[in-house]
């Protein structure tokens, strides 16, 4: 297949991707914006005036980049496990697999669906962010970097899970049982000082806890680790994730018999 | 002429053990018609699902227009066109979506993968439901939707797994007429069926598998050849007494006003016509007891039933 044929392939499947979200927007688009709504309400609004500063950042200022990423990797990870996985399930992927389009094609495409994803749902809950405070920008270049690159790595990461999911439960199980507890325990509620040594040590094997803060960075020149670790830690799971895709991907796991 | 399709000692094993080929090989010429017939579980699904890439083969060779699927499989894809058994397609985009997004991941651009979807739904009696989601369709224009689906790239093989399965008469016709229209145009066409009389009518060549291994591998106009004896019922319109009999020919008396006769390779059946008049009997109407390749392939299917369980 010729670049220019891969290229139409491409924007074949982001686009397909696209047209499938925002067809059922009120279940993929809203709820996002409305739960982070319900976070800076009772987070920001009720508890966070009893809530002492952090970092001498006001408490709803400094959770609003956790919580605009938080939507942004749930909803990434969940586009692509859930599009794929159906896709698996209806058996409509196997107008892919027989199709000329590469493999690398193929998983760019349902990526570039997921990233589409998560930067509607960060762009409307930054939109809803207006509403309880001033969200200030401090280097945009770094907002839109990491926004980016931890959205690519969570459709990586989905993409993944759909390939091994054999039911619907499987695709459920890697959000709640290890990507939400990885996003609480992120740092996006609190810094890592707030931690004792020993789970502060703990806390740095969690590489959401680098995305966090270098984003956090980005709105309030505020973070607990280096923006070289994050960048690198992010890039090195984008650079693991893309390379284990493209193996399940060439040996045909859960897809070819 | 080119061969569009060669096969060579195709072994296929599934991780569970089960031997789904045993060694087939078979070729097909470009611009040919050619049916792969076989009980369920002869093998046939597991061949289509090699040459399309949805199945690994276990060893063996697979060539599409010369191309050899182990160098080239994604120019080998760019040829085959696949109409599969069961349904696979997304029951909530709407249709002539489906087309193009399927021309879009062979590299169509838009506008062309446009213009085809509309001419191929239109070729398949789907236009009007272009907006429809596929859940809303019968079975019959699903079938027919996964065939315009498989023929918006333009392929130069067209492989249907069971394409008129569940399709009504009046639209299995019409879609053979389709078929031969492709066919004519010089698409190559391989077509698995339950139908023999599908087979008989459409297609020119046949392969005949049984559990795993080729059992025949001829034209069609050949296979009938190995017709021992046909079968015909005839009705007439004088009252047939129980005594009724016909020299030289094997008769049974259905009822009154018909019977069936067989007869054999080398008599001619205007000898049972001469025999009938003689005898005063005028025949009303005459047709075959069943499907002649029917016949032929239960016969060729027990027969190597018979050797194996022979050898074993």
């Amino acid at each position: 297949m010729q670049l220019k044929e891969q290229v139409v392939a491409f924007n074949t499947i982001m686009k397909k991707e696209v047209i499938r979200f925002m067809r059922i927007w009120i279940q993929t688009v809203l709820p996002a914006a409305i739960v982070s709504a319900l976070y800076f309400i009772i987070f920001g609004k009720v508890l966070g005036v009893m809530i002492p500063d952090v970092n001498n950042i006001r408490f709803i200022d400094y959770i609003i980049p956790g919580i605009i990423l938080m939507a942004v990797i749930q909803n990434s990870y969940s586009n692509v496990v859930s599009s794929f996985y159906s896709a698996k399930f209806q058996r409509s992927i196997e107008e892919l697999l027989v199709s000329p389009t590469p493999n690398y094609i193929i998983l760019l495409g349902f990526t570039a669906g997921g990233v589409a994803r998560g930067l509607m749902v960060g762009m409307s809950v930054i939109l809803v962010s207006f509403v309880f405070t001033d969200l200030k920008i401090h280097n945009l270049w770094v907002i839109s970097s990491v926004i980016v690159l931890t959205s690519i790595l969570f459709s990586m990461a989905g993409f993944i899970n759909a390939v091994y999911a054999k039911s619907f439960d499987d695709i459920s199980i890697v959000p709640t049982f290890v990507l939400t507890p990885l996003i609480y325990l992120g740092g996006v509620f609190y810094p890592l000082s707030a931690l004792s040594g020993f789970w502060q040590n703990v806390a740095q094997f969690n590489p959401i806890l680098y995305m966090v803060n270098a984003f956090r960075y980005g709105f309030l020149d505020n973070t607990d680790v280096t923006l070289g670790a994050a960048y690198a830690i992010i890039l090195l799971f984008i650079v693991l994730l893309f390379i284990f895709s493209m193996k399940l991907l060439r040996d045909g796991t859960g897809l070819k018999s | 002429m080119n061969i569009a399709l060669q096969i060579d000692s195709l072994i296929k094993t599934y991780p569970n053990g089960v031997e789904a080929l045993r060694g087939v090989s078979f070729g097909v010429k470009q611009g040919d018609f050619f049916a792969l017939l076989g009980p369920n579980g002869a093998g046939k699904s597991t061949i289509i699902g090699i040459i399309s890439s949805l199945i690994k083969k276990t060893s063996g060779q697979v060539k599409v227009f010369g191309i050899d699927t182990d160098d080239n499989f994604s120019l080998v894809k760019q040829y085959l066109g696949l109409v599969p058994q069961e349904f696979n397609f997304n029951g909530f985009e709407p249709i002539k979506e489906i087309l193009m997004n399927q021309a879009g991941y062979y590299g169509v651009k838009k506008n062309l993968a446009k213009e085809r979807a509309d001419y191929y739904l239109n070729k398949v009696g789907l236009f009007e439901k272009r907006n429809d989601a596929p859940r809303l369709l019968s079975g019959g224009m699903k079938r027919r939707l996964m065939i315009a689906r498989s023929l918006v790239h333009e392929p130069k093989l067209l492989i249907l797994d069971e394409p008129t399965a569940g399709v009504d008469i009046e639209i299995r016709h019409t879609l053979w007429d389709f078929l031969t229209e492709l066919n004519e145009q010089g698409l190559t066409i391989i077509l698995t069926t339950h139908y023999l009389e599908e087979a008989e009518q459409l297609c020119r060549n046949i392969a005949i598998l049984n559990h795993g291994i080729l059992a025949e591998n001829t034209s069609v106009k050949n296979l009938l050849k190995q017709l021992e004896k046909e079968t015909f019922i005839l009705d007439t319109q004088k009252s047939l007494d129980s005594s009724f009999a016909v020299d030289g020919y094997e008769v049974r008396l259905i009822d009154e006003h018909s019977f069936e006769v067989d007869v054999k390779k080398e008599q001619a059946v205007n000898g049972l016509f001469s025999a009938l008049s003689a005898k005063g009997i005028q025949i009303l109407s005459m047709r075959n007891k069943s499907n002649r390749l029917e016949k032929l392939f239960l016969d060729l299917v027990s027969s190597r039933e018979n050797e194996t369980s022979d050898a074993t």
